[in-house]
């Protein structure tokens, strides 16, 4: 391993490729701002590097599983994370251009083009998260994730609520680095290794974990909870979802949480060491406090945004049940339930940005502004209300595949409390996302203060959004082509 | 072939509805009822032609699947051995006449009711249909599972947004959201369930499936059978409604439109009954019979109780609705009597039951139309005011308290007189839930339609529509009680299976268990 770690050959470029495109798209977009200011263009080059780095999925995977530096490890998980990755980039890089608003005429008063180069940025540290295998990896590639997102999040400065959120997710997100930091330093300090499998072998051969060891296991699992926003470290989550830019938010709740996921998914498989014990049971109640107290704050929400912010941390309390069930279907449900969640929050998230454009001021995300949408817009109210049920998971819709799977997942390895939490929160859950939907459909009231512009669905959103939404119901009709890509997307075996 | 037609039928002529509302408000219903017709002729011609000796049964013999008068099976998703199998046999397709049956009534009677929204109304109700007739076919308990949940979504829409408002300011949208939640939760119970068997299958033979046939020959340990039958049981019991579990019900009848009220208590809380008799019992046989002197004295319960506080209500609709959990507590009875005689009694209780409140609930419909007000302490003297719909609602009434003639009364006596040899307690106590229901059912007559008028003018007398519905409902309500031959010669073979599952379970020493 030692002696051919350092050289790279065209195969370790070839895995590289999509982090490489991404990066260079990266670089082109930086330079094309600093000739000339076009939001189109800029909007065209980064849609164009994300489909090339999509595409370039198809050569990377003929030459997976391959260890590129101790550092990466692309094998066929982390191909699939890579275009749940890209594939939430692009929608939310689409959003974003409607959102921003046209050349002229109504829209975002300051300097577009950034946003778009930090979310480029913010892609490629998601690429290399998922594929990390050392923590130096999962370092550097949180980082780069994270970011980003600070200036994102702080993209409408002019707005408080987006500046103070800005602030609060810079503050929190560096104190679980910090957490995490110190966690990796505890852990090497015992084992004396710094990727994955290394740290679990050395740990597993040492018999009983030790103190210091699950100390450190412990801290880095409060690190990654804080970008996971599970309870208790959600606290900055609905301020966040609330304060940020529509497309941004969608951006947070998919893009970035499906990275962090990964790694975290990958890390306890790896490494048996991080499911022994108490840091188990810790893990349990987490995933239940999680579940119930996201879904019962979720009740008192009469803001979308912060609504969602709640309902997401009650859906990655859903996913740790099939984190802790760890075998059997664990790795398929957790990817099943991931490009389930995707898919629905970015219809969520995406008719919100819609209903938000083009910018002005404030988005519209009380629940008032919703009141009759379909009287108005029916294929936009359409869509939410796919995405209500799938996010309540209701049959003929891709949550509902997804929940089967966590049960599933859950049933398989007994976890009883675990499960029992599921039904309980779900049962909560639906009493929002009901709200939310029978809201769409009441007599209109007379306010029209925010609308969605009448040729919305010919703008490159709204035929994202409706792709997204045929997606979600195909997929709860059909999902045999998702589960047979999941199923072929397993961890393999860890190389020597 | 022509099984996952009856399901996509309702599902393709509700798309239909929707769509072509933009040409007007009248086209829709005759969409719906084009489709609902279509569906019941199917079934009726599914019923004249099928050969319904052919019914699952664990006489088959070990190993051998069970046998079906006509049956579709193709893979869905393999990853799960997960496939669209669709079955019929005696009792499903008496179920399925009936909802077609209901069906086109539910469109009839809100051909003048709903006046907003039409298609989308249409819809909704169609969908609806389209699920139910899917829990009746299906066999893969996934699939069964995926059509049990999916039919709540537009009867939640149909009471949230065409439902009135309640009589003590409770809103429809609450008794919708109460519904769905006490539902989804129980489903997702019944889930837990189904998986839970599913695994202890696969840990049995290594295979991953979901289908009936093969999970029939499972076998476990007494624990966890009975554990994974209480798993379906409380699902099926929410929707029975079994007493501690009714609380939605009313609500949701109270507040529901009409259309909604007859699919609810006609055909939603059969498929309870259907879950229990094709799933429940036949899967966990020994744990159903251990468990059937609780399930039975729960039907007493909610015979009584029902009647109890049937009689104690005002709202006319909240009456007729804890009058449904009263009459299927009779059909609860006789699931866990392990006698043929009671359960030919359950099946014809449930299409009794499913005309008689069916008839009820229009009716109710129509003088809502007319009085604007469900409140019994509001009505009185209508006899005088109107022709017809008194003497129908005193017919349908008089149904419901089971007299000779009409199919009800058949249904309880045979399922009395089945019971009595298994339970002769439970028996005669729930024979005085017949002496309750008289009570009920005619104080509502009397507080309605007797006593003095509250105003002179005369009301609306009834169209031909509204007419033929009700009369039609007459007609085969008293065929039903007249001559059930057909009705139980269809079921014989099916019932005759149920009764051996559970029988074969009783007759074994306890030890042995």
């Amino acid at each position: 391993m030692e002696s051919h770690a350092m050289q790279l050959t065209t195969q370790h470029f070839i895995a590289l490729l999509p982090l490489l495109i991404t990066s260079a798209t990266v670089v082109l977009v930086m330079l094309a701002i600093a000739w000339k200011r076009h939001h189109t263009l800029t909007f065209g080059l980064s849609v164009l590097g994300l489909n090339l780095a999509l595409l370039s999925l198809l050569p990377a995977l003929e030459v997976t599983p391959i260890q590129v530096t101790p550092l990466l490890l692309v094998d066929k998980f982390a191909c699939y994370y890579m275009a749940l990755v890209l594939a939430a980039t692009l929608a939310c890089v689409t959003l974003t251009h409607a959102y921003l608003g046209g050349e002229s005429g109504k829209g975002y008063p300051g300097n577009r083009e950034e946003l778009y180069l930090l979310m480029l940025l913010s892609a490629a540290g998601g690429l290399v998260l998922v594929s990390a295998q050392h923590l130096a990896g999962l370092f550097i590639g949180l980082e780069l994730l994270s970011v980003p997102t600070y200036g994102m999040i702080a993209y409408a400065f002019f707005n408080k609520r987006s500046l103070e959120a800005g602030i609060k997710y810079m503050v929190l997100s560096a104190a679980g680095s910090a957490f995490l930091l110190f966690g990796m330093a505890l852990l090497y300090a015992e084992s004396g290794s710094l990727t994955f499998a290394g740290i679990g072998a050395q740990l597993a051969a040492d018999g009983l974990p030790s103190m210091l060891a699950q100390l450190g296991v412990g801290m880095m699992l409060i690190g990654l909870a804080f970008k996971l926003s599970l309870v208790p470290f959600h606290l900055w989550t609905p301020d966040v979802y609330e304060g940020a830019p529509a497309p941004v938010a969608a951006f947070l709740a998919t893009a970035s949480k499906v990275a962090v996921f990964a790694v975290l998914l990958r890390l306890y498989q790896m490494s048996p060491a991080m499911a022994g014990g108490w840091l188990n049971d810790l893990l349990t109640l987490i995933a239940i406090a999680s579940i119930i107290f996201g879904n019962l704050l979720a009740l008192l929400q009469n803001n979308l945004k912060r609504l969602l912010g709640y309902s997401s941390i009650a859906h990655f309390g859903y996913l740790l049940v099939a984190l802790i069930a760890s075998k059997g279907l664990a790795v398929e449900a957790v990817g099943v339930y991931l490009a389930t969640y995707v898919l629905t929050s970015l219809g969520a998230f995406g008719v919100i940005t819609l209903m938000s454009t083009p910018y002005s001021g404030r988005d519209a995300d009380a629940l008032f502004e919703y009141r009759g949408l379909f009287w108005r817009r029916p294929y936009l109210t359409a869509v939410l209300t796919v995405m209500m049920l799938s996010l309540a998971g209701i049959p003929l819709t891709a949550g509902f595949i997804g929940k089967f799977y966590v049960v599933a997942a859950g049933v398989q390895s007994q976890q009883w409390w675990l499960l029992g939490a599921l039904v309980i929160g779900s049962a909560i859950g639906v009493f929002y996302y009901l709200r939310v939907m029978v809201t769409l459909f009441m007599a209109e009231a007379n306010m029209h203060r925010h609308d969605a512009p009448f040729n919305w669905a010919q703008r490159a959103g709204g035929i994202m959004l409706l792709v997204v939404a045929v997606l979600a119901f195909a997929l709860g009709v059909y999902p045999q082509p998702l589960l047979e890509l999941v199923q072929q997307a397993g961890l393999v075996a860890v190389l020597p | 072939m022509i099984l996952p037609w009856l399901i996509l039928i309702p599902f393709i002529g509700g798309l239909l509805c929707w769509q072509f509302e933009r040409f007007g408000n009248v086209l829709p219903r005759w969409i719906a009822l084009l489709t609902m017709g279509l569906l019941f002729a199917l079934g009726l011609w599914l019923w004249a032609t099928g050969d319904f000796s052919l019914a699952p049964a664990p006489g088959n013999g070990p190993g051998a699947a069970p046998q079906w008068a006509a049956e579709f099976q193709v893979p869905w998703i393999e990853r799960f051995g997960i496939s669209v199998h669709l079955a019929l046999d005696g009792l499903s397709v008496l179920m399925i006449s009936l909802t077609g049956l209901l069906g086109v009534l539910s469109v009839l009677c809100s051909w003048n009711e709903i006046q907003n929204r039409v298609g989308f109304f249409h819809l909704n109700l169609m969908w609806i249909l389209g699920g139910v007739v899917g829990v009746f076919l299906a066999v893969d308990l996934f699939l069964f599972f995926f059509f049990w949940e999916m039919m709540l979504v537009p009867m939640f829409f149909l009471i949230a947004l065409w439902g009135h408002s309640g009589s003590d300011g409770k809103t429809r949208i609450t008794a919708a959201t109460k519904f769905f939640i006490f539902t989804q939760a129980s489903g997702l119970i019944m889930l837990l369930a189904i998986l839970g068997l599913v695994f202890v299958h696969f840990n049995q033979t290594g295979v991953l499936t979901f289908n009936y046939a093969d999970l029939l020959q499972t076998k476990m340990s007494a624990g966890t059978e009975y554990i994974l039958m209480l798993g379906f049981f409380i699902a099926f019991a929410v929707k029975f409604p079994v007493v501690p579990f009714h609380s939605w019900l009313p609500d949701a009848h109270a507040q529901a439109p009409t259309a909604g009220s007859v699919d609810l208590a006609g055909i939603l809380l059969k498929t309870a009954a259907y879950g229990l008799l094709r799933f429940a019992l036949p899967l966990f046989p020994n744990a159903s019979a251990e468990f059937a002197p609780i399930a039975q004295w729960l039907g007493v319960f909610a015979i009584i109780y029902g009647a109890l506080l049937s009689f104690a209500q005002t709202d006319i609709k909240r009456l007729v609705a804890y009058s449904s959990v009263s009459h299927m507590g009779f059909v609860l009875i006789a699931i866990y009597s392990a006698s043929e005689i009671a359960l030919q009694g359950a099946v014809v209780q449930m299409l009794a039951h499913g005309l008689s409140a069916a008839a009820l609930f229009i009716l109710c419909g129509q003088l809502y139309e007319r009085l604007h007000t469900r409140d019994m302490r509001e009505m009185g003297g209508i006899w005088a005011r109107m022709p017809w719909l008194p003497a129908l609602s005193l017919f349908f009434a008089a149904a419901a308290l089971g007299l000779p003639g009409t199919g009800n009364f058949v249904g309880e006596f045979l399922i009395l007189l089945g019971s009595f040899q298994s339970a002769p307690w439970v028996t005669i106590v729930a024979a005085t839930g017949l002496v309750f229901g008289s009570v009920y059912a005619l104080i509502m007559i009397h507080r309605a339609f007797f006593g003095p008028a509250k105003a002179d003018t005369a009301l609306p007398g009834l169209q031909v529509r509204e007419l033929s519905m009700v009369l039609g409902l007459a007609v085969l309500l008293i065929l039903l009680g007249v001559y059930p031959q057909p009705v139980l010669d269809t079921s014989a073979a099916s019932m005759q299976g149920v009764q051996q599952w559970l029988g074969n379970a009783l007759n074994q020493p306890v030890l042995a268990r």
